[in-house]
């Protein structure tokens, strides 16, 4: 609709009104309050603050298995779209469905369930220990929590462009006598890759914020298995608000860029597109 | 692309995949290693809450879920979320109308704040009540001359919660407003019809499934957020504990049966979810086979 139109629809300035005071009293106050409450620190405070050796462990943890867990599943979370979306086999309704289990499922249950599936008597944890593997109260089991938590958004970004691909692209490219792994890596991947690069960034994004699902799993050693959203929990029971407020104000500025990042990737792959 | 579980039409019209795509060795692999992936992260988390919460049998189930503080976790669980939802439903409505329907400058700006929640941590959503409400927060000292209580308290918990779940019923209903237009409503109100009667009576109707999906999606996020409600809660017992709070007391109590039981109650609102939408999903692929076989060539009615 062009912008100079005229718009016959009544209720603009109320809505438009209301919309505005809403957001700006629920979302963008309670941040601007944080932010302004931080400038009360002295930049030298804040920096001793938010890179002290404890935090700087618990950010190394956070982005290292954010980043694993985001890398799983950017393979395993293709393979499972790409199978849903190209073979039909038994089941295949049920498993589909359940892709979107772990966004609807309630984070404490999903740490819960994986902390008793991973631990040393659970289903899996019982196998691994065999192979000397422990994964329940260790790092790898924040990667675990994280991978269930960021699988639906690689699936679903992934899907319908699998389903929208254009198949005979990859049949004339076949026709034209190209093996199965050329046309795979000369026509299939260059297609899929700004789909698999969003669906990473949003595993990602949601991964660094997690907290829920971790602190059941991770086992919470300082300097060890301690994320950053929970140091900042510690902090603010030790009542060291300026503590915690220099950690959410680290973990929000690398929200805001990562939130930058999926806007420009989404616009990227929206190019691909039709 | 969306940050919540969007609804997807999979195989609408499309039919099954050619059994020619790939030999039959590659083919089978491929399925094994993507359902061995599905059953570790998807089937064995959900199959191990139903099996432990029952591990000492029904009839201790059900005392656990008779528990006095159990009880009143679940009824102020109930409580947060009639109270969130309907908030954010007029909000979600109030901004799609004015996103959807008008055109303005700093559109793309605005529905950016909408998705902020998305972005920030829970732990960091409860901190910023803190800091606004909390005893040593901006409006502490008020707060307390007044006797007013909102951090370790039920306004507390309902914030925390209204503020994570903003953006879900509002991101539903954007894009299908935007999508339907404006000439029905132009026409209603051409007819003489007010622009409150032509919201109820066209507007709405054309909405309603996606308004639908958002209830149910920010329902199941306002009664499971245990994040941002952990951090502003105070977790004392059978006042100020939500079910999922619940799940990570009885956790550190050692009583894991209780903590399952408690969990089940929340495993079984993320199937009803999930069922919810794929009875979306079916009822929309229904319209759109039975739109193809009217008119071949039609397209599917955005928003159906």
């Amino acid at each position: 609709m062009p912008a100079t139109r005229f718009n016959p629809l009544p209720g603009f300035g109320l809505t438009m009104g209301y919309t505005l005071v809403y957001v700006g009293v629920i979302v963008v106050l309670p941040l601007a309050a944080l932010l302004v409450r931080t400038l009360d620190l002295t930049p030298a405070d804040f920096w001793r603050l938010a890179t002290d050796p404890r935090a700087m462990a618990s950010y190394r943890l956070t982005f290292g298995a954010s980043l694993a867990a985001a890398g799983v599943n950017a393979l395993f979370g293709t393979l499972l779209a790409w199978v849903l979306a190209r073979y039909r086999f038994p089941g295949r309704g049920l498993v589909d469905a359940l892709v979107d289990f772990p966004f609807a499922l309630p984070t404490a249950v999903a740490g819960l369930t994986l902390a008793d599936l991973f631990a040393a008597e659970g289903w899996l944890g019982r196998g691994l220990a065999m192979a000397g593997i422990q994964v329940a109260f260790t790092p790898l089991g924040v990667m675990v929590a994280l991978t269930f938590v960021g699988l639906p958004f690689v699936v679903r970004t992934l899907q319908p462009v699998i389903e929208g691909f254009d198949r005979e692209l990859e049949e004339a490219a076949a026709t034209l006598g190209a093996g199965r792994w050329r046309t795979f890596r000369s026509v299939v991947a260059p297609t899929l890759l700004p789909a698999v690069l969003t669906g990473f960034a949003l595993a990602l994004a949601r991964a660094i914020g997690e907290y829920g699902s971790v602190i059941f799993i991770a086992g919470n050693k300082p300097f060890v298995s301690e994320i950053a959203p929970l140091l900042i929990v510690i902090r603010l029971e030790e009542y060291d608000y300026a503590g915690a407020m220099a950690l959410a104000v680290v973990l929000l500025a690398i929200s805001f860029l990562l939130l930058i990042t999926i806007n420009l990737l989404e616009r990227w792959s929206s190019r691909f597109r039709r | 692309m969306s940050r919540t579980i969007p609804i997807h039409l999979d195989s609408a019209g499309r039919g099954p995949g050619p059994a020619a795509a790939g030999s039959p060795a590659v083919r089978r692999m491929l399925i094994g290693l993507a359902l061995g992936f599905a059953a570790v992260f998807l089937v064995l988390p959900l199959a191990n809450v139903l099996v432990k919460a029952l591990g000492k049998g029904v009839s201790y189930y059900q005392t656990t879920l008779s528990d006095p503080d159990m009880r009143a976790a679940i009824r102020l669980t109930l409580a947060v979320a009639v109270i969130t939802v309907p908030l954010n439903l007029v909000f979600g409505l109030a901004a799609a109308w004015a996103i959807g329907k008008h055109s303005f400058r700093g559109k793309s700006l605005l529905i950016t704040l909408i998705d902020l929640p998305f972005s920030v941590s829970p732990v960091v959503a409860g901190l910023v009540l803190v800091v606004l409400f909390g005893a040593q927060g901006y409006l502490g000292p008020w707060l307390d001359r007044h006797d007013i209580r909102i951090i370790f308290n039920l306004p507390g918990i309902v914030m925390a919660t209204v503020f994570v779940t903003v953006p879900f019923i509002a991101r539903e209903l954007i894009p299908l407003m935007q999508a339907s237009g404006n000439e029905q409503e132009e026409a209603a109100l051409t007819l003489g019809a007010s622009g409150w009667r032509t919201f109820w009576h066209v507007t709405l109707p054309s909405v309603r499934w996606g308004l639908l999906y958002g209830v149910i999606l920010c329902n199941a996020r306002a009664m499971g957020e245990f994040g941002a409600v952990s951090v502003v809660s105070g977790h004392i017992a059978g006042l100020t504990d939500t079910l999922p709070l619940q799940v990570e007391k009885l956790y550190h109590e050692y009583n894991q049966t209780g903590a399952f039981a408690a969990a089940s109650l929340l495993a079984m609102l993320a199937l009803v979810t999930l069922g919810f939408k794929a009875l979306l999903e079916w009822r929309i692929r229904r319209r759109y086979e039975r739109g193809q076989r009217a008119a071949p060539s039609g397209r599917m009615e955005a928003g159906a």
